[in-house]
């Protein structure tokens, strides 16, 4: 079976490519990449012209809250929600109930992701068990089983013995740890960043420093151990300094940056519409212009949506009692082109490569290419698409999104996984 | 000027304009208390429902007696604790109130924002009193007519606000309604009790209680509450009281003579303020509680009152 994608703009960051060509599959692999390809009799072809092609996107920093929390999100739903939103993979944080700390909870997640899976799925296993911060989780088999990297996202390992340990005990696997960077004793009950605007609305701030001194620590653990340490959802302009002096410095640290901390500064909770609360917060224009440069000069490696699916009743109420964690999968691409790529402020091949090739090269992902012999996962946009954000649209289970109504130039158009276009 | 709110949410939304008609309009309903038979029909076949997720007395009976005093139904409704403790959330018990067609309901909760929540779910004219440490608009509005009856005017007043102003609705509340009428406004407090960047709403900042109190017209002071010390935010009530309660000594060497001493109470009796300031000649304490009624009068007949009854 072979899918010849003709005509289109392929950018291919990993390849040096970046030009109209066709793009040849078969049997679920990249074939040949070039143009005017001949066209092997009985191949489908999806005419791209004016559309852009890229290795498939994805997106690192996912809950799909299955097992445990089905009525926020599944597997079958999340990955729906990858696809639609132009992903073809994602990888999934451990905290679901049980958490994903031992070999079952991994084998679950993966045959859900074999059975019902829309995009390819990696777990993350646990660094503690429960996530409790106290003991390793069995970190030895989680890897044998297939998780990717370990973090107890949600959590921040407040022990740092403890963290040192977990990269030590880590390294002859060549996964990353991924940390939360948050310490708990400085953001005590935070609904948002520390600043003018928690002072005016009355709600406890987290300060900037609350994340910066984690990600000090953090990066110090690995100088330390040799460890590769990856700081998730990082949104703080201190922050950035800190794993660009770690990065001078040859210390193995990586950070990624959510579509929600490029766009959205802590002004949005004036509304008190939970949809702005996150952790860590939305911060002030200094730190979006700052992770902003950083994911454009690579500082940053990598856009993660954070995909955190919750239940309007845990959205609709008092803000400082709701949970923390919007939606991305399906709004993070368009996004991204319409208010950083349209006006100029990060190059195509930029977002692209922060997309595909640089998370996959992070978490030694397959993918991530358009090689031959690459897995056939594609991502198409249509980059004059014009959408306005609709949550009752979405394929997740769940809407909480600050993003509703906002008017996209640009955005998903196909998503080829594994060879296959994703119907949905 | 007309009033033209649906809501009374906070002060900050408000203009100069609008919060000197709020204040005229008290000052107008203040001899009502004074008559005989204590009773106008202006809100007459109103119904007003007092919201209350927080343990009141004070502003639970202010809002309940003005609305008495107008002709509305008052009903009182009262849940300790969260919302989630009952099991229904606060959400959905004010969707079921909105469903018995209230035309004003006052909500006290324990979250910042849940005035504004209320007021963008449900049909009805929504005021706020107290909404976390966020604002509470008709308290800053009392502490407002308080002041212009002592005063005269707000022209280039100074007033000192001391205590725990990061934790303090009342603080912003009176620190944008001052601003707004030109009142000069310094906050005091240790600094783990002043919130980050507050100089951005206008104010000064101190952190010795000799250096606030001294040439300002107005000393309001905040109640400290015990948990405070727990959270490290102060070592002890002891000490508090030691470098920022307000004694008659402190009041004679460091404040002019004709200073007012205001609360928004409940008063921490020897921690914040010495019995003797408390109940001396320099304190408006229980003027502040009178013209809450007045206040709350005022908000409601501008809220649900026809135009025609206006006074």
């Amino acid at each position: 079976m072979s899918l010849v994608v003709t005509r289109g703009r392929v950018i291919d960051p990993a390849n040096a490519t970046d030009g109209v060509q066709d793009v040849l599959i078969a049997d679920g692999k990249i074939e040949r990449v070039g143009a005017r390809l001949p066209v092997p009799a009985g191949a489908e072809v999806v005419d791209a012209a004016g559309k852009i092609v890229c290795p498939g996107f994805i997106d690192i920093h996912v809950h799909l809250r299955e097992p445990g929390h089905e009525y926020k999100e599944t597997v079958a739903t999340g990955t729906r929600a990858a696809a639609a939103g132009g992903f073809t993979a994602v990888a999934c944080m451990a905290n679901t109930s049980p958490v994903n700390d031992n070999r079952s909870v991994t084998d679950y997640i993966l045959a859900k992701a074999q059975d019902e899976g829309a995009a390819r799925v990696h777990p993350i296993g646990a660094v503690t068990r429960g996530l409790l911060g106290e003991e390793l989780a069995e970190l030895a088999e989680l890897a044998e089983a297939g998780c990717v990297a370990f973090s107890d996202d949600g959590k921040c390992v407040m022990n740092a013995g403890l963290y040192r340990h977990a990269m030590e005990y880590t390294l002859p696997f060549g996964v990353p740890v991924i940390s939360h960077a948050e310490d708990t004793t400085l953001c005590h009950g935070y609904a948002m960043n520390e600043g003018v605007v928690s002072t005016q609305l009355g709600l406890p701030g987290a300060p900037a420093a609350a994340e910066e001194v984690m990600v000090a620590r953090d990066i110090l653990l690995a100088e330390l151990t040799g460890a590769h340490v990856h700081i998730a959802h990082l949104s703080t302009a201190g922050a950035v300094r800190l794993v660009r002096d770690g990065k001078a410095r040859g210390v193995r640290v990586t950070a990624e940056v959510t579509p929600h901390h490029l766009l959205l500064t802590e002004e949005a909770v004036r509304t008190f519409d939970a949809n702005t609360k996150m952790a860590p917060p939305l911060r002030t224009k200094r730190d979006t212009e700052a992770v902003l440069e950083a994911l454009a000069d690579g500082t940053i490696d990598c856009i993660a949506t954070d995909h955190a699916p919750h239940a309007l009743a845990e959205k609709e109420g008092e803000f400082d009692h709701a949970a923390f964690g919007i939606v991305g999968l399906e709004t993070a691409v368009a996004l991204l082109l319409d208010r950083l790529v349209r006006p100029g402020l990060l190059p195509l091949a930029t977002l692209v490569s922060r997309l595909s090739r640089d998370p996959a090269r992070l978490l030694n992902l397959p993918g991530g290419s358009l090689a031959p012999g690459a897995p056939a996962d594609v991502t198409i946009l249509d980059p004059d698409r014009e959408v306005t954000v609709d949550p009752a649209r979405f394929r997740s289970k769940s809407r909480n999104t600050p993003f509703a109504g906002w008017t996209l130039t640009g955005g998903p158009w196909m998503t080829i996984v594994g060879g296959k276009v994703v119907r949905l | 000027m007309r009033w033209t709110r649906k809501h009374l949410l906070t002060m900050r939304e408000l203009d100069a304009s609008e919060i000197v008609l709020l204040v005229d309009t008290a000052a107008s309903l203040q001899e009502i208390a004074t008559r005989e038979i204590k009773k106008v029909p202006a809100l007459r076949g109103k119904t007003i429902v007092n919201l209350f997720y927080e343990p009141s007395t004070r502003t639970r009976t202010s809002f309940e007696i003005a609305g008495k005093w107008l002709s509305a139904d008052v009903i009182n409704f009262s849940a300790s604790g969260s919302s989630t403790t009952k099991g229904e959330s606060f959400i959905d018990t004010a969707k079921n109130i909105a469903a018995m067609s209230p035309d004003v309901v006052i909500v006290r909760h324990s979250s910042a924002g849940a005035a504004e929540l209320l007021a963008r779910t449900l049909p009805c004219s929504i005021v706020n009193a107290g909404d976390g440490a966020h604002e509470h608009p008709t308290q800053a509005l009392l502490d407002l007519l308080t002041i212009r009856e002592k005063k005269a005017h707000f022209d280039g007043l100074h007033v000192a606000i001391v205590g725990d102003i990061a934790h303090s609705r009342v603080a912003r509340s009176d620190i944008h309604g001052m601003r707004k009428l030109g009142v000069t406004v310094t906050v005091a407090g240790p600094p783990t009790l002043i919130p980050p960047f507050v100089q951005e709403l206008g104010v000064k900042v101190s952190y010795r209680l000799e250096d606030a109190i001294r040439d300002v017209d107005v000393i309001m002071l905040l109640r400290l509450q015990h948990e405070r010390m727990t959270n490290g935010l102060i070592p002890s009530l002891r000490e508090y009281s030691r470098y920022w309660g307000l004694t008659l000594d402190k009041l004679a060497k460091h404040a002019r003579p004709d200073v007012l001493i205001m609360h928004p109470g409940p008063v921490n009796r020897g921690i914040e303020l010495a019995p003797e300031v408390a109940d001396g000649p320099y304190s408006v304490i229980l003027d502040q509680v009178a013209k809450g009624v007045a206040v709350r009068m005022g908000v409601l007949l501008l809220l649900a009152g026809s135009k025609a009854d206006a006074p």
